[in-house]
């Protein structure tokens, strides 16, 4: 079984680095990088919201922590020269310490009760980025330098993007890689002790708190990393793109980030990924249906829904029924 | 000051209208229907169709968009939420469909009615001026007296009715409601039907002055749920104060904060959260609904 997961692992990153590059370069469809680069960015903020789902919230405001972790980025690096690399952490702890003060009193409500209340908060960062003065409101902050060379003892990791001939693929590599290692830590989250606990405060909250958990502790604390992913994810957006604005990250986007992991399925680490990469990618492919493409776009997502209520991976589980 | 306050009336009828029709599907289904602003913005498209286009009376084309939107709410109930919450592991599955529905509705919108700005010719003129201390056109005045009208309809009928009280039992408990022998399936689908229908009047009724765009129906599903949070989810009456509050907080809002600029929704929005904080159900609510 191990093996069988560690040759799964393997063949997921040949595909990403070395097939998908290769492809591309055989079409020639250049563009398909951006999307591409824009889904994984994209299911690294939902690998957050499946985190708030697997205690039992459905968090319908990542757009908020992406949009607050692009500004952070953008600010530091636009004004105080700080270089990207460093505010790519930072941005995601500056959103983790904010889901902190914010989740503590709104962790209390459940279910659509917490669902609305993230929403309003998606709206609350729109408004806010538009009224504060640091983040030049309407006009947004555009023209953001490109990430510098990241090095470590002299010795050159990431080089300059500037000076890249193709910046294109790197960030389309930088985006997978950052993809790849959230996974991993979401999947070594929910095999751990703590992802026991999380699972006890879906099924039940009061019994998990009469044995002992420390549930307000928890649910914070998964918050608190999910929004830490919102963050990074708008920081890498805002780099790529150059500009940010307050209607980068609006509530479409936040509906988006759950509908990610809904259609993946709620049950399953990879969920948000897969549903990411069919909802995004999908919606891109579409365009050639011009006028019609909201209508299949949307058609297509309630029937996936009528036939397979628990998102897409739950076709795995009829298989493993059956055998 | 009257101004304000005659404003906030106003704005709070409408508001309430389009609140209890979100809040009877969730009491009844436990479904946050993402698709009401939508369906709100196609009642109003029905009516400006039958006004405008086909040039009948206003009060056929309110009917109308009722009658549109209450099969579309049932057909909608039968054929997609039913077998998906029949099926579906969690409750919450729903949600994804209820985004579904609502860009399903915003492509249909935009294939049938286009994306211009729709709206229907003043059906009573002139302006209703008290002393320059109130100044309100009359067809204000008839749309919000016409909108309060509907909401003590609603009431009486939630209230009185065989049916109201089938579904006023089942937003209780609904496996005592099925055990006395109502029919769950037929009854929320009914209340789909009538939430719909409620959303489609308010959008028939305010087609005749804000008019009615493609852009409208998301800002109006959020607006819906600030209402039926400050109430709280799932109760009528906190519903309608819940709507009653918004109006009057945007009409005060927008004048005393006008200085600041465009800051009343961001301080209406603060102001929820830390109302939730402090009491979570909202005003009227049921703890966890």
């Amino acid at each position: 079984m191990n093996t069988k997961k560690l040759l799964g692992f393997a063949v997921f990153l040949l595909a990403v680095f070395v097939l998908v590059p290769l492809f591309i370069g055989a079409t020639g469809r250049v563009d398909f990088f951006y999307t591409l680069t824009s889904v994984a960015l994209l299911s690294v903020g939902a690998a957050g919201v499946w985190l708030t789902f697997y205690i039992g919230r459905i968090n319908i405001g990542q757009g908020a922590y992406a949009l607050v972790g692009g500004y952070v980025s953008a600010i530091l690096v636009t004004q105080a020269g700080v270089p990207f690399w460093l505010t790519l952490p930072l941005a995601g702890l500056f959103c983790a310490a904010i889901s902190v003060v914010i989740g503590l009193p709104i962790l209390r409500l459940r279910g659509v009760y917490f669902a609305m209340v993230t929403l309003v908060l998606t709206e609350v960062a729109r408004l806010s980025a538009l009224a504060l003065p640091v983040t030049n409101g309407a006009k947004g902050i555009t023209s953001i330098p490109l990430p510098g060379e990241l090095s470590l003892f002299g010795l050159t990791i990431i080089p300059a993007f500037g000076s890249l001939s193709n910046p294109r693929i790197g960030f389309y590599m930088m985006a997978v890689v950052l993809m790849v290692v959230t996974y991993l830590v979401l999947w070594r989250i929910v095999n751990s002790r703590l992802g026991h606990l999380c699972r006890s405060l879906q099924q039940n909250e009061e019994l998990s708190a009469s044995i002992g958990v420390n549930t307000a502790y928890l649910r914070v604390l998964a918050y608190a990393i999910s929004s830490f992913f919102g963050g990074i994810a708008g920081a890498m957006f805002a780099s790529i793109a150059q500009s940010i604005y307050p209607s980068s990250f609006v509530v479409a986007d936040s509906v988006n980030f759950m509908l990610y992991c809904f259609l993946g399925g709620l049950g399953y680490v990879f969920g948000p990924m897969l549903g990411t990469l069919l909802l995004y990618f999908g919606w891109d492919l579409l365009s050639i249906a011009k006028q019609y493409q909201l209508l299949i776009y949307s058609g297509v997502m309630i029937l996936l829904m009528l036939v397979l209520p628990n998102g897409v991976l739950s076709l795995l589980d009829k298989k493993e029924g059956r055998a | 000051m009257e101004q304000i306050i005659a404003n906030g009336l106003y704005l709070g009828a409408q508001y309430a209208l389009i609140a209890l029709g979100l809040t009877l599907i969730f009491s009844l289904m436990n479904v946050l229907n993402f698709a009401h602003g939508q369906m709100y913005v196609f009642g109003g498209f029905v009516t400006y169709t039958v006004v405008v286009q086909l040039g009948l009376p206003f009060i056929v084309g309110l009917f109308a968009s009722a009658v549109v939107l209450a099969v579309m709410g049932a057909a909608i109930e039968k054929f997609l939420f039913a077998p998906v919450v029949r099926r579906s592991k969690r409750d919450e599955s729903t949600m994804l469909l209820a985004a579904g529905v609502a860009f399903f509705l915003d492509a249909v919108i935009l294939l049938f009615f286009g994306e211009k700005q729709r709206g229907v010719p003043k059906i009573v003129n002139g302006v209703f001026n008290w002393d320059m201390r109130i100044i309100m056109p009359y067809d204000r005045i008839l749309i919000g007296v016409l909108a309060i009208l509907l909401i003590v309809v609603f009431i009486a009928f939630m209230n009185y009715s065989k049916t109201g009280r089938a579904m006023r039992a089942l937003a209780q408990d609904k496996m005592a409601a099925q055990l006395m022998g109502v029919n769950v399936a037929r009854y929320s689908m009914i209340g789909f039907a009538l939430g719909a229908m409620l959303a489609g009047l308010v959008g028939g009724l305010l087609v005749t002055i804000t008019g009615v765009n493609l852009g409208m129906g998301g800002p109006t599903s959020i607006k819906a749920f600030l209402m039926i949070m400050i109430g709280g989810a799932g109760v009528i009456s906190g519903a309608i104060a819940g709507g009653f509050i918004l109006g009057m907080m945007e009409s005060v809002g927008l004048t005393v904060l006008s200085a600041y600029g465009d800051i009343t929704y961001l301080v209406i929005f603060a102001s929820l959260m830390v109302f939730l904080a402090v009491r979570p159900q909202g005003l009227m609510g049921k703890p966890w609904g």
